[in-house]
């Protein structure tokens, strides 16, 4: 685990060329939240005449910005087993909590159907 | 007793404990989080048509506090880096900007919330003529500025009007009304900029209702301040465990460097998670 030279420089037992790459992966990660963060505004002011168009790419590029949050700045992309099945129970609770929250209007009753 | 497996990974496991620890605590913030956003949508999608609040809130403002969270969230990882090349100068330098920027979200959040609690609406029983961006409409519901007294007060409502025994005041009217559809609201706020607000006299006499924007005004509101002020409270969380680590609790870079840069990894981890919360809730509250 800890046989480097450098007494401070073991924590994860990371070559210095090792954190060298990934800082350049969290700058580029950087660049591209900002450029994600322009699109989401500049998409705002084109106003799309579909409601399930503006709502849907406004998600979709809020989900792209943070698996890239996740992935990088939370290092997802390389992490152990144990952290996977944690993850796995949270997005099966997750998904199933919004599953249910749309399937809430597949059956709306006539008479208090407001659209 | 120590607490095991704080520096060295577990061998069953492959990490050490706190990191199973903080993303069990994040699981568990995800649903918290998924439940608010789940009552987010079967409220806006039962609001009856007209009556959901939208574009009341101030965009580039918003899209710099952006901005700021995500800086701090890189400037985490930056830091957490250079300890793990032994750098702790760096690491002081990095957490310092990370503080910095929390303290700064914090700072214009709460300019924000100030704004809206002295911008109002009035709902009137007789309907008055105002603009919406260049045409002239009737509508018995303005939004708008008190000004009373050569101020602008905060918090009034119905009730305010009658303790203070207030027979009337001037409205600096808003050229628009959330009424409108996105697309005649954009253009109603940009043909009128800069142009100077219709200002009404209004007496008390003929005021059904007065709410400024607070959690009262409507779901949307209600909502809109659940969900900031629970995301505010985990900045602020957030950015006190950092700074402890950073201040008084960084004496354990020289004691256990070790289990110092995994105390680092783990308050970002959670301070990763903030901000991908906040990636979440800017497009849904600011912009849909």
């Amino acid at each position: 685990m800890s046989n480097h030279s450098h007494s401070h420089a073991d924590a994860h037992s990371h070559a210095p060329e090792e954190v060298a790459k990934h800082v350049k992966t969290y700058l580029f990660v950087f660049g591209a939240l900002l450029v994600a963060t322009v699109v989401t505004v500049a998409l705002n002011y084109l106003h799309f005449d579909s409601k399930v168009l503006t709502i849907g790419i406004a998600l979709l590029v809020a989900a792209v910005k943070a698996s890239l949050v996740a992935c990088y700045f939370m290092h997802l992309i390389s992490e152990k087993k144990m952290i996977y099945v944690i993850m796995a129970f949270t997005t099966f609770f997750f998904i199933g909590l919004m599953a249910l929250t749309v399937i809430s209007y597949l059956e709306v009753p006539p008479e208090t159907a407001t659209r | 007793m120590d607490i095991p497996y704080t520096s060295k990974p577990r061998p069953d496991t492959g990490i050490y404990n706190a990191k199973v620890g903080i993303w069990l605590f994040l699981a568990s913030e995800v649903m918290l989080f998924g439940a608010l956003f789940s009552a987010y949508i079967l409220l806006r999608v039962g609001a009856p048509e007209g009556t959901w609040v939208h574009g009341m809130l101030n965009i580039p403002i918003g899209t710099f506090n952006t901005f700021v969270l995500i800086t701090s969230s890189v400037t985490v990882v930056l830091g957490w880096a250079a300890l793990q090349l032994g750098n702790f100068q760096k690491y002081k330098f990095y957490q310092a900007i990370t503080i910095l920027c929390a303290l700064g979200f914090m700072g214009i959040k709460s300019f924000e919330y100030a704004d809206k609690f002295k911008h109002y609406e009035v709902w009137l029983k007789n309907p008055v003529t105002v603009m919406h961006g260049d045409k002239e409409v009737q509508t018995n519901r303005v939004l708008g500025h008190i000004e009373y007294d050569g101020k602008h007060p905060y918090f009034w409502n119905t009730r305010t009007l009658r303790e203070k025994g207030i027979e009337g005041f001037k409205f600096e009217a808003d050229p628009y009304h959330y009424t409108l559809s996105p697309k005649e609201l954009a253009h109603a706020k940009s043909v009128s900029k800069g142009k100077p607000h219709v200002v009404l006299d209004i007496k008390t006499a003929d005021v059904e209702r007065l709410s400024a924007f607070v959690p009262s005004h409507s779901t949307y509101f209600a909502v809109y301040f659940t969900l900031t002020a629970l995301h505010g409270l985990h900045v602020l969380g957030g950015a006190l465990v950092i700074f402890y680590i950073w201040g008084p609790g960084a004496k354990m870079w020289k004691s256990d460097p070790l289990r110092y840069t995994n105390r680092v990894e783990v308050s970002g981890l959670f301070w990763h998670f903030v901000d991908l919360v906040w990636i979440f809730l800017f497009p849904i509250i600011y912009l849909l």
